[in-house]
């Protein structure tokens, strides 16, 4: 068989090209049909859903924080601001050569060399298109040298940020505190959706106490990102209510926080701060009328500044590791034994139950002898005070007055009494931290002590007490609240920081009431006007401890000095060769209140281990008191 | 002086334009086709990249190249280019394997030949060869070809697909074939062995499953379902998809597409420039740009179905549709009905070398329209 041979045909051939042709064109007719359904299909069809996730894609919602509260002073001095700190921000996406950058900056003196590697450990941590702050805070040559170079920093900038800045710094570093970054532990307190986007949150003090009020509500904006998450573009915010935008994300603007007005006057509380200069110490001021804290100062203080930019590590360890501890609030949480100071409110439970007259006299042979007992109370008058009354016995301080009387009084009736006129409790301010002091009882020291034998109460502990040593101890702010229900001949105000709030926006402050405590009660209440007079003796007596220091005041005083005894060193306190015998020295206090006769501030004083109460601790309440009394005639 | 006078009638309707069109051997319909899509494509580019002129420059250099080269081939005669093309498509296939041995590695893959003075992708050299290698075997044949013939074709389209899918480029493979496969159908290839092998590729489906590398079988099943990878290989696809439906018909204008200029899509400016056309332009931008598209492959099969010798229409045919092929794949890929296969959208998408190739072989076309003898006179 022959294979078959076909013949080329030219007009067959292209017949049957042709119809390939058309075959082709009509697949190519009918996949762009195709293709265009689809289109129709994503684009018309089912275009609203693709509008939205592409909306969904580049929108975002940001928080915005709000602008934090003002804290005045009585007289609307400004005590916490919020100023404009310019920063130095580094985007390290922006960057080509981080270290080199920084290393650039640092010569320029506009980082600390020794932060390189701690923000170049930051960079690493967070993402690459968020802000890195290089510097808190720039003072004007630093930003004018940046900016001159700008250029040569791309992915550097200055920022202007709201930082909180507190002008009188030290000064009210305790009772305002300070704001700190927001850590996690703050987030588990408080509520987060409200903290989004804020970065510093209230520490201690003040600040911590009204948070609430302060902070204000967080608002909320729309951004727009790109696909990495990089805030391109912030849209428009409604100022006026919450708006629906899209029909479904919601943008409102921040409600800014309150304005806290204090009790505080700061020309008092640098007036306390200037008396205790140099010194560790405390005064705390009160208004006998309302209960107003009108100055509460801790020295030394710090700079709360520190803590509101960040504080460094160095600075931080410098604060922690400064044998005067001057982060430790000596008014509100050093307990001291109160000494002498607690004199008035003894010789008025003596005078209460009856256990001496008020001109009834005592001979003082400058010791005290339980009966049975060969032991010696001394009193610090080693020659002693001979025969005192009452008003004589508390102008000189007699100790054995107290002891005498005191141990007939019994521990229970004096615990009873001390506690009913605010002492050995918290008095219930309105900031944080505060410790209770203590009254001892026949009760605590059974809870106290773990031994069987260290339970018991010993009639010399009741002696001791009597002149406020031993167990006993309070805190300055107790003291100052005490000596007030003496002036106040018994009515208990709870000592307060905050008197007021008032809205930024509208300006109407609101009044915080005062809160009064139970009042203190006497059958005969006489009594009130013998212990005034006993405390006027102090200060104006012929043997008063106190009539140096008070002479030629225009107000009258009624004080008490007081000199305690520190017994030991505290257990967590080394022991240091130098500074063991000024740190033995006796605490010198002093508590008043004035004018005696119409009293409307009351005042406690104390200066650690500043020896005599009378030479050291008066001069500071008398410089204090001088300046209340030299505004209040103004 | 009677035959002067019908010299002189024939040539007197050209203008000057026409006069340099025809000397030059172009085809002015298609040349403003190609230069209006090319056009857009700059206008598209600028957006795409982000408003930065640089890009849009180099690749308005790129085009001038391109219609250089489309200029020099419209003036090589049909006749020389058959004489050419197995030579040509034996030095194709020589340079596949240069590369395969000695190419320059980019992105996971070997395509690249560094010949000192040029660097480029000889897969591209193929798109043409490949073709041109078809339409030459069967010049001489009787048509249909006769079965053996086939194979040998077949194989001659095969071989360099698969040297370039193992590159791996899988886009360029299935053009490669494409074009040396489309020149047989028109050559009347019996529907009896289509059908055969449209069944052994069936068959086959699972063992080619098997020789996939990983890339590609997640291509093909992240088509199948993108949502189930949102943020991986499924990422492109979806986004690609909001940026074309999120354009509805009218787009959000130029420069103001979201998807593309906030960066949620990814290869804006290469493999998914046809979604920042949907999504700035919307349906009727997409339409007129298909439109375009389908004048441009209307014109080729049109020279196709002039054309005056087997070689040529083969030739010109195959190249047309293997340039639908390329905006179907393109534009099926982006909009999600076809898996992601990495082909650019031809003369829009940013990047040379295809551009060259595609004006190359639109220069092929006009040479062989201009070159056709008037039958009938």
């Amino acid at each position: 068989m022959a294979p078959r041979i076909r013949f080329k045909d030219p007009w067959q051939e292209q017949r049957l090209f042709f119809g390939r042709l058309i075959a082709g064109a009509v697949v190519i007719v009918l996949l762009t049909g195709l293709l265009v359904a689809r289109l129709v299909h994503l684009q018309v069809v089912n275009h609203p859903h693709f509008a939205d996730l592409s909306q969904d894609n580049r929108i975002r919602i940001e928080p915005v924080p709000p602008t934090r509260g003002l804290i005045y002073d009585r007289h609307g001095q400004i005590l916490a601001e919020n100023v404009p700190a310019y920063q130095l921000e580094l985007i390290p996406e922006q960057v080509a050569d981080l270290p080199e950058t920084l290393t650039a900056l640092a010569e320029l003196g506009l980082i600390a060399s020794g932060e390189i590697d701690r923000i170049l450990a930051l960079a690493r941590r967070q993402r690459r298109f968020e802000p890195v702050t290089l510097n808190f805070r720039m003072d004007d040559e630093q930003v004018a040298t940046f900016a001159v170079r700008r250029q040569h920093f791309p992915g550097v900038d200055i920022r202007a940020r709201l930082r909180r800045h507190y002008p009188f710094g030290e000064a009210t570093a305790h009772a305002i505190g300070y704001v700190g970054g927001l850590s996690a532990r703050d987030l588990e307190r408080l509520d987060r959706a409200n903290y989004a986007g804020t970065s510093q949150v209230g520490k201690t003090g003040v600040e911590f106490a009204y948070e609430d009020l302060l902070h204000g509500r967080v608002g909320y904006r729309q951004v727009v990102v790109n696909a990495r998450g990089r805030v391109l573009q912030r849209l428009e915010m409604p100022q006026e209510r919450p708006a629906l935008v899209e029909g479904r994300r919601t943008s409102r603007p921040p409600v800014p926080g309150q304005d806290v007005v204090l009790g505080l006057d700061i020309r008092l509380q640098l007036a306390a701060m200037e008396a205790l200069a140099g010194r560790r110490g405390a005064v705390v001021v009160l208004d006998t009328r309302d209960g107003d804290v009108l100055a509460m100062v801790s020295t030394p203080g710090f700079d709360p500044n520190l803590f509101s930019t960040g504080i460094s590590q160095a600075d931080y360890q410098a604060l922690l590791r400064d044998p005067n501890n001057p982060l430790f609030d000596r008014a509100l949480r050093g307990i001291y034994p109160p000494g002498s100071t607690i004199k008035p409110q003894m010789a008025l439970a003596l005078l209460h139950h009856r256990v001496v007259g008020p001109g009834e006299r005592l001979f003082c042979p400058g010791h005290f002898r339980l009966p049975g007992s060969s032991h010696r109370f001394r009193d610090w008058r080693r020659e002693g005070h001979g025969h005192v009354d009452l008003i004589e016995a508390m102008a000189q301080s007699c100790d054995v007055y107290f002891y005498a009387h005191g141990s007939t009084l019994g521990i229970d009736r004096m615990h009873e009494f001390l506690t009913a006129v605010g002492l050995g409790e918290r008095t219930g301010i309105d900031i944080q931290g505060e410790r209770p002091g203590l009254v001892p009882s026949r009760e605590w020291k059974r809870a106290a002590f773990r031994r069987r034998e260290d339970q018991a109460w010993f009639p010399g502990e009741t002696v001791i007490a009597a002149i406020g040593q031993g167990y006993m101890n309070a805190t300055m702010l107790q003291l100052a609240h005490s000596t007030a229900v003496m002036a106040t001949r018994g009515v208990r105000i709870q000592p307060r920081l905050a008197i007021a709030s008032s809205d930024p926006l509208n300006g109407e402050p609101i009044d915080f009431p005062s809160v009064e405590l139970s009042r203190v009660v006497l059958e005969d209440e006489r009594h009130w006007n013998v212990i005034r007079d006993s405390m006027i003796a102090v200060t104006r007596g012929a043997r008063g401890t106190a009539r140096m220091q008070m002479r030629g005041t225009g107000y009258l005083v009624a004080g008490k000095t007081g000199t305690a005894q520190v017994f030991s060193l505290g257990q967590d306190e080394e022991y240091d060769e130098e500074a063991i015998d000024e740190r033995l020295r006796d605490h010198a206090l002093f508590v008043a209140f004035a004018p005696a006769e119409a009293p409307e501030i009351s005042i406690a004083v104390i200066v650690e281990n500043g020896g005599s109460g009378s030479s050291v601790a008066a001069p500071v309440a008398r410089a204090v008191m001088d300046r209340y009394f030299a505004d209040r005639e103004r | 002086m009677f035959e002067q006078t019908q010299a002189f009638e024939a040539r007197r309707p050209l203008s000057l334009p026409a006069y340099v069109m025809r000397s030059l051997h172009l085809d002015t319909p298609l040349l403003l086709a190609l230069l209006a899509v090319s056009a857009i494509g700059l206008v598209v580019l600028y957006s795409a990249v982000g408003q930065s002129t640089g890009p849009v420059v180099s690749q308005a250099v790129r085009l001038c190249i391109a219609l250089a080269a489309l200029l020099v081939m419209a003036q090589i005669p049909p006749a020389a280019l058959r004489k050419w093309a197995p030579w040509l498509f034996l030095a194709g296939i020589g340079l596949l394997l240069a590369t395969l041995f000695f190419g320059e590695v980019g992105k996971g893959a070997r395509r690249w030949l560094n010949l000192g003075v040029v660097r480029f992708q000889p897969s591209e050299v193929l798109k043409i060869a490949v073709p041109l290698m078809v339409a030459w075997y069967l010049h001489d044949r009787a048509l249909p070809p006769a079965f053996h013939h086939v194979l040998v074709i077949v194989l001659a389209a095969f071989a360099p697909a698969v040297l370039i899918a193992i590159q791996p480029d899988l886009g360029t493979a299935v053009l490669v074939a494409c074009a040396g496969l489309f020149a047989l159908l028109l050559a009347g290839l019996r529907l009896r062995y289509l059908f055969a092998a449209g069944a052994l590729g069936l068959a086959a489906l699972p063992v080619l499953w098997h020789f996939m590398l990983d890339y590609q079988r997640r291509r093909v099943l992240t088509f199948m379902n993108p949502e189930s990878d949102p943020l991986g290989a499924g990422y492109n696809i979806i986004q690609s998809k909001i940026a074309i439906g999120s354009g509805g018909i009218f787009g959000k204008g130029w420069l103001n597409g979201t998807q593309a200029h906030l960066e949620f899509l990814p290869e804006r400016a290469t493999d998914f420039i046809f979604a920042v056309i949907g999504e700035e332009f919307g349906l009727l931008g997409l339409l007129a740009l298909l439109a375009l598209y389908l004048f441009i492959v209307g014109r080729g099969l049109y020279i196709a179905a002039n054309a005056q010798d087997t070689f040529s229409r083969l030739l010109a045919g195959s190249l047309s549709l293997t340039f639908f092929v390329y905006v179907f794949v393109n534009a099926g890929m982006v909009s999600g009905l076809l898996p992601v296969v990495g082909v650019p959208l031809p003369l829009v998408s940013f990047g040379g070398t295809s551009m060259v190739t595609l004006m190359a072989g639109f220069g092929i076309l006009m040479s062989i329209h201009t070159r056709r003898k008037l039958l009938a006179a």
